[in-house]
């Protein structure tokens, strides 16, 4: 990623006005006109600003405030992780981003998102369909239920491309073919037709990211892209992932709850507890100096080449509260080692720490904390 | 920057994988009655189709003659050239099947097109909006469903006969609509179904994830996978609709003759039963054959289909 390739990104997306639909940016006069529009729109300056969104789950037995107040921004060209345990709202703060919650129950109650200038929540259903596979890829979990058991692969990848670039059925599959082998896929052309079960899960998880970067999206959000892989295919899918983003200057949103995999891949991370950004920062400074406990424990947590053998993996004690009703306190003060009245009273607000940029949730590593300096 | 991602060498693997039609297709030639009551539907089928050049008298050509010769009683089967006999009228009973079996398939067919037309979009409605859309359209259905099948098509004869609707197509026409409209039913709550469990699964997340308008993802992505169990509910729907047909023939309603429905075969023979039975027995072993060589096959479709199912429905 350089930065002359985001601001070149940057200038020939046009930001608020669409294309028309029959004008194609391959074409002169397509160009030109994207430049006009991209010319009399405002620059974005970032590609996402997501600004207290908080989303709510209805159900019987109460409001389950699954992300909340959740405030955060991202470049174009960088690699975010969001980490954190499972349920603390990982992958419902990306269903956000795209819309996508399921509804009924589930609902974003408030909030701003701000894609590439274009305010998302005021978006109609149907250009927030249109945005979706076009500005935005997303790539879920499991390759094996995300892909149609009954269409072959390669219709599904030119599906998208189909929809939002409106070429033709020989170009589509022209455009699945060029992904397929971008992928890695050997003799892509001969597998088009070919069924999702004629794949291994790797292979699918390939096809996925193939079909979500059909549109060529200034926006990855790869949900948990290798939990249901084994390791070695996960190392080749991360690789994947990173050497294409770079290549295509491709945002990316990374959820996992492996911080092996943050550290490796991201250029900020963002820690999530119990619907809450608790720190957020670089990725070295969060891994050199964590201000939360909860990124200690996440941290020490972690099994450990250098370690004796046969001592205990170090866990966290206790579950994540109920998000039904949080209280006024500090989330993880149930769990914290380091736990004092304050916290159990008010929580404290992300505030900022010694690096730049880097901020955590916790009274105890604030400049004055009782724990501030020692780690 | 060039992917640097260790492209795995596939070993050859042209061994032609098998598609699901193909598996399928396998599983069903390995059912024996599904492949003689796949016979049969083909030979019946055939009939339908190429029925009046292959039968030796036109349906409705009366051999006073013969008739006159033999007492003014129908003649037996082989008497005179007539392999199974003729009706009371001197007409070839093998030609009238012939044209039963045209109007049986016919039945079978369009019945079932009707039940796809109206019961696939009403299920698929109901499953994909849920909520008050889902209530009202299974309200209907369910009131549909309450009511007398046979009762209803017989008032809607009786209301339409006289009309153009009720004598387009020798009255074909009615009895198409009629049977449809009470039979959509049972279509329209398997696609419900259906489409209820496979909408949760994360394939339909993914198709959104891209774009994909609510439409296409139901006609596109839902709808082809429910297409086995569909495939399956019209072969085992289409023995209801024959019987349906046969009967409103046997009480005089809808086909009219000199058409030889086999319900209209049966109520024909059944005045002369004492004397000349076969004009029965043919008819109705007509029907039973059609019957049992549809559900044979239906019911091979669906082991053959969705093997997970065998012998549980």
């Amino acid at each position: 990623m350089t930065l002359t390739d985001d601001q070149n990104r940057a200038s020939e997306e046009p930001v608020v006005t669409e294309l028309p639909e029959n004008v194609s940016i391959a074409t002169e006069e397509g160009r030109k006109l994207a430049e006009q529009l991209a010319d009399a729109a405002p620059h974005a300056k970032r590609l996402l600003e997501v600004r207290n969104l908080s989303t709510q789950f209805f159900t019987k037995d109460g409001t389950v405030h699954a992300v909340d107040d959740v405030s955060f921004e991202l470049d174009y060209g960088e690699t975010l992780g969001l980490v954190g345990e499972s349920g603390c709202g990982k992958s419902v703060t990306a269903l956000s981003l795209v819309r996508l919650v399921p509804y009924p129950p589930g609902r974003i109650v408030s909030g701003e998102i701000i894609f590439d200038g274009i305010d998302v929540m005021k978006l109609s259903n149907e250009e927030m369909r249109l945005l979706r596979g076009k500005k935005i890829g997303f790539i879920f979990q499991d390759p094996l239920t995300s892909l149609n058991p009954t269409l072959p692969i390669g219709f599904q990848i030119a599906e998208s491309a189909r929809i939002h670039l409106g070429v033709s059925r020989k170009a589509a599959a022209d455009r699945a073919v060029e992904l397929l082998s971008k992928v890695g896929i050997p003799r892509a052309r001969e597998r088009l037709g070919d069924y999702p079960h004629q794949f291994s899960g790797g292979m699918r998880q390939r096809v996925m990211i193939a079909i979500a970067l059909a549109c060529d999206p200034m926006l990855l959000l790869a949900d948990e892209p290798t939990t249901a892989l084994d390791v070695t295919i996960q190392a080749q899918i991360l690789e994947l992932i990173r050497s294409l983003s770079e290549e295509f200057g491709t945002a990316v949103i990374l959820i996992t709850h492996d911080l092996g995999i943050a550290a490796g891949m991201c250029h900020r991370v963002n820690v999530m507890y119990a619907g809450r950004i608790v720190e957020t920062g670089k990725v070295d400074d969060i891994f050199e100096h964590p201000q939360m406990p909860y990124a200690w424990g996440l941290l020490g947590s972690l099994p450990r080449i250098d370690e004796e053998r046969g001592t205990r993996l170090r866990t966290i004690e206790g579950m994540p509260p109920d998000l039904i009703n949080p209280g006024p306190e500090c989330r993880f003060s149930p769990r914290c080692a380091y736990v004092h009245d304050k916290c159990r009273e008010v929580e404290p607000e992300l505030s900022s720490r010694a690096e730049p940029g880097h901020r955590a949730r916790c009274w105890a590593t604030e400049p004055g904390g009782w724990l501030n300096g020692s780690q | 920057m060039a992917t640097r991602t260790a492209t795995i060498d596939a070993a050859p693997l042209r061994t032609r994988p098998t598609s699901l039609w193909r598996d399928a297709f396998s599983r069903l030639i390995r059912n024996r009655l599904a492949i003689v009551g796949g016979i049969i539907v083909l030979t019946l089928l055939v009939l339908a189709v190429f029925g009046p050049y292959l039968a030796p008298y036109p349906y409705d050509q009366q051999n006073i003659d013969q008739l006159a010769r033999h007492g003014n009683l129908p003649l037996g089967p082989g008497v005179e050239g007539h392999l199974l006999g003729t009706d009371a009228l001197g007409r070839d009973l093998l030609s009238r099947l012939f044209d039963g079996a045209r109007i049986s398939m016919t039945v079978a067919f369009v019945v079932q097109a009707v039940v796809l037309l109206i019961g696939v979009p009403v299920g698929a409605l109901a499953a994909w909006f849920g909520g008050r859309i889902d209530q009202y359209l299974m309200r209907i259905t369910d009131v549909v469903y309450a009511f007398p099948d046979l009762l209803f098509i017989i008032l809607l004869s009786v209301a339409f006969r006289e009309t153009f609707f009720g004598q387009a197509l020798d009255g074909l026409l009615l009895i198409f609509v009629a049977i449809g409209i009470v039979g959509w039913v049972g279509m329209a709550r398997l696609v419900r179904g259906q489409l209820l469990s496979l909408k949760e699964q994360e394939f339909v997340e993914a198709a959104r994830a891209i774009g994909v308008s609510d439409f296409k993802i139901v006609t596109r992505h839902l709808l082809p996978n429910a297409i086995g169990p569909m495939i399956v509910a019209v072969t085992l729907g289409i023995p209801g609709a024959i019987l349906a047909e046969a009967t409103l023939g046997f009480l005089g309603i809808g086909v009219q003759r000199p058409r030889a429905s086999w319900g209209v075969l049966i109520n024909d023979g059944s005045l002369w039963m004492r004397v000349s039975p076969h004009m029965v027995i043919f008819p109705a072993i007509a029907i039973a054959l059609a019957l049992l060589s549809f559900t044979f096959l239906g019911d091979g479709l669906r082991d053959a289909l969705d093997p997970k199912l065998k012998g549980k429905q």
